[in-house]
């Protein structure tokens, strides 16, 4: 079985947020950069099910060179090689396009990857590319296992959860409990030097949205307490200070 | 829409129990280390938070060893990690073995203790002194974790002073006789082998490799440690142990053996300290910033800060002096006496911030609650094995002035 598994390379999620020019860029100095948490455990669970049934496992990211550690990272736990597709993870339809298109070129079973990123947490790129291969997505995967050419899948859905049989191949946005996040080895460390990391360029620079501003959520402001019995001084200062009635 | 039980408030890399680790870097230390060396340090960060700290405390309190970990230690390779791929080993350089060690101590120096025994005591001079047959048999299985080693230096009237060594080795035709006793062997009750050190009939130390099961071989617990409570510690008794003469280390003779051994275990050493010391004085930054005395958090009072600053000092310098051992190591130019100098300085330096740092927990600071108590109390063992901290200062003493002062 062929798995590709897609990988972000996000702040870590105690990050200081601030932004740059115009607040329309993220400002990355100082700022520690993991492998997105949902992304990780699609690949502990691609890693997991070639050790149980053989096949190879590709890690893909569309970032610039400053995302290798990241990816060298997933070799280390068990990937056999990697693709970094060589621009600046815009938007979520530049991202699903880049993937679509590597996977065009290679027949993978499944396709991996993070029910979303937790940098934009938009959770769109496993939808998008599904629909640009026209085979099913699903998120968000809570467990998967394969018998033959079919996946046998349980999705978190509202109030409840969902059993699904779908047949490869598939893509899927993974989360917990779908499998435990693995710690690269010694050994997997220094074997990963020498795994193959290719460089491609991408296809096509159509970007549906760009940012004109980020803004941080106002800081929250301090606590009033009110005693039960002056009720009526919360309702006054709802209406005069937070001006919420 | 569904949501996820995942808390993004909590860094993924620090979701393991309570242990919020974070290491100091204030000279940028990280930028004089490989993208390599920096998954080295998180990876084992990250396993020390999943499977030492939720359980290190409970062991350490019953003074029991958790040998489960040992295959642990196997499979994410902190046995050998400098040894050769070949020989099941890491194939890595000195500043990840040295990160490696910073790590694990940063749990418990008596975790490190079992890995610093292993990889340099047993697995180096398997590599370094033994026979090609030596290497395949033992380095694989130590590596993995299926076979735990002991080193047998220190006897019960020959600590500071290996050469007095009492311990024989005579050549019995098919056989070596093997007689005496070590005392004070971190692994010794669980070993599945020891490197022995022991002398001939002329008189020279050699070292041998004695396999548990092998008759006259016992290796009683020694009990009621204070200090690496979570390591065992025994003795190695022999009655005339017939070796097998495979079992000798063929390529050294003299002392030189076990220095060479300890020159590698303390190399580790003076990385492991500073992870100790790094661990209490992050206990005691984040303990100082939340509880509250005189309506103001600790921290702000000047003799907090005192305390906070000299730590970040102390352990900055140290910083510096590991990385620069290591890049000499990895060049092979790191000397004995090198090696002494950043072990002493380490290891007292670790042990004075575990006072401090437990001064600024109060009474929590004696609990459980808090891995102070149990870095300072460990880190009485790791301030006498090795070379005694006054041991180092005749090493460098005699460095200077080219007048030993031993005796
Ligand atoms: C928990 C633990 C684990 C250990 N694990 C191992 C192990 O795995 N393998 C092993 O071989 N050993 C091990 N050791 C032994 C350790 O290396 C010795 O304890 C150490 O070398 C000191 O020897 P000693 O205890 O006999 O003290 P001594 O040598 O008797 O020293 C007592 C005091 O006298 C001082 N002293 C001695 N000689 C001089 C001198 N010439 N000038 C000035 N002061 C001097 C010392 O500095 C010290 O303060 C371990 C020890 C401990 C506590």
């Amino acid at each position: 079985m062929k798995i590709l598994v897609c990988i972000t390379h996000v702040p870590d999620t105690t990050t200081k947020i601030s932004f740059t020019d115009n607040n329309t860029k993220l400002n990355k100095a100082g700022v520690q950069f993991i492998t997105g948490p949902y992304d990780d455990y699609a690949l502990s669970r691609a890693i997991e099910l070639k050790e149980a049934s053989g096949g190879t496992v590709t890690v893909l990211n569309v970032g610039l060179a400053e995302t290798e550690p990241t990816i060298r990272k997933a070799l280390a736990v068990g990937a056999d090689d990697a693709i970094r597709v060589n621009a600046e993870p815009t938007d979520a339809f530049f991202v699903a396009t880049q993937i679509a298109s590597i996977a065009k070129q290679n027949t993978y079973d499944l396709i991996l990857m993070g029910r979303e990123s937790i940098d934009f947490n938009s959770g769109q790129v496993h939808g998008l590319v599904g629909e640009m291969l026209g085979i099913p997505s699903v998120s968000p995967v809570m467990k998967l296992d394969i018998e033959g050419t079919t996946a046998k899948l349980s999705r978190e859905i509202e109030g409840g959860k969902e059993q699904l049989e779908v047949s490869l191949p598939l893509v899927a946005g993974c989360q917990e409990p779908i499998a435990e996040w693995k710690i690269p080895n010694m050994r997997g460390i220094m074997t990963a030097r020498t795994k193959p990391l290719k460089v491609v360029e991408p296809t096509g620079k159509e970007e549906l949205t760009t940012v004109t501003k980020y803004e941080l959520p106002a800081p929250k402001g301090a606590c009033k307490m009110i005693p039960a019995e002056e009720a009526e001084k919360l309702i006054t200062l709802l209406r005069t200070e937070a001006k919420v009635l | 829409m569904a949501t996820s039980t995942l808390d993004t408030s909590v860094s993924a890399n620090k979701k393991q129990a309570n242990d919020v680790f974070e290491s100091p870097d204030f000279y940028q230390i990280d930028d004089l280390l490989t993208e390599e060396h920096k998954l080295i340090r998180s990876s084992i960060r990250s396993f020390v938070k999943k499977e030492i700290s939720p359980i290190i405390e409970d062991y350490a309190q019953r003074a029991a060893f958790p040998q489960h970990l040992v295959k642990k230690f196997g499979e994410i390779g902190a046995f050998g990690p400098t040894i050769p791929a070949e020989y099941g080993g890491g194939g890595l350089d000195y500043i990840a073995y040295g990160l490696i060690m910073q790590e694990i101590e940063r749990g418990d120096s008596g975790m490190r203790s079992t890995a610093s025994v292993q990889g340099s005591l047993v697995m180096y001079p398997i590599y370094a002194f033994g026979s090609e047959e030596q290497r395949k048999k033992y380095l694989p299985k130590l590596a993995s974790g299926e076979w735990l080693g002991c080193f047998g230096l220190t006897e019960p009237d020959f600590g500071s002073n290996p050469a007095g060594m009492l311990t024989t080795i005579k050549d019995a035709g098919d056989y070596y006789l093997l007689n005496g006793s070590k005392m004070w062997i971190s692994n010794s009750p669980m070993a599945d082998v020891a490197v022995v050190w022991a002398k001939n009939e002329d008189g020279r130390i050699r070292g041998v490799i004695v396999e548990r099961g092998m008759e006259g071989f016992s290796t009683p617990e020694i009990h009621n440690k204070w200090s690496l409570r979570a390591s065992c510690t025994g003795e190695l008794v022999f009655d005339n142990v017939k070796i097998p003469k495979a079992n000798l280390l063929p390529n050294i003779d003299g002392l030189k053996g076990p220095l060479k051994c300890l020159d590698s275990a303390r190399y580790g050493i003076a990385w492991g300290a500073l992870g100790a010391a790094m661990d209490c004085y992050d206990s005691a930054r984040r303990y100082a910033m939340e509880r509250i005395q005189f309506d103001k958090p600790i921290a702000s009072f000047q003799l907090i800060q005192k305390k906070l600053a000299e730590m970040l000092t102390e352990i900055t310098k140290a910083q510096l002096v590991c990385w620069r051992l290591g890049m000499l190591k990895n060049e092979g130019k790191a000397t004995t006496t090198q090696i002494s100098l950043a072990k002493r300085n380490n290891v007292e330096m670790a042990l004075h911030i575990a006072r401090e740092a437990r001064q600024i927990h109060g009474g929590m600071g004696i609990t459980g609650e808090y891995s102070i108590m149990r870095h300072m109390m460990n880190l009485e063992s790791v301030i006498t094995y090795e070379g005694t901290h006054d041991i180092h200062l005749l090493i460098l003493g005699n460095e200077i002035t080219g007048i030993p002062a031993f005796k």
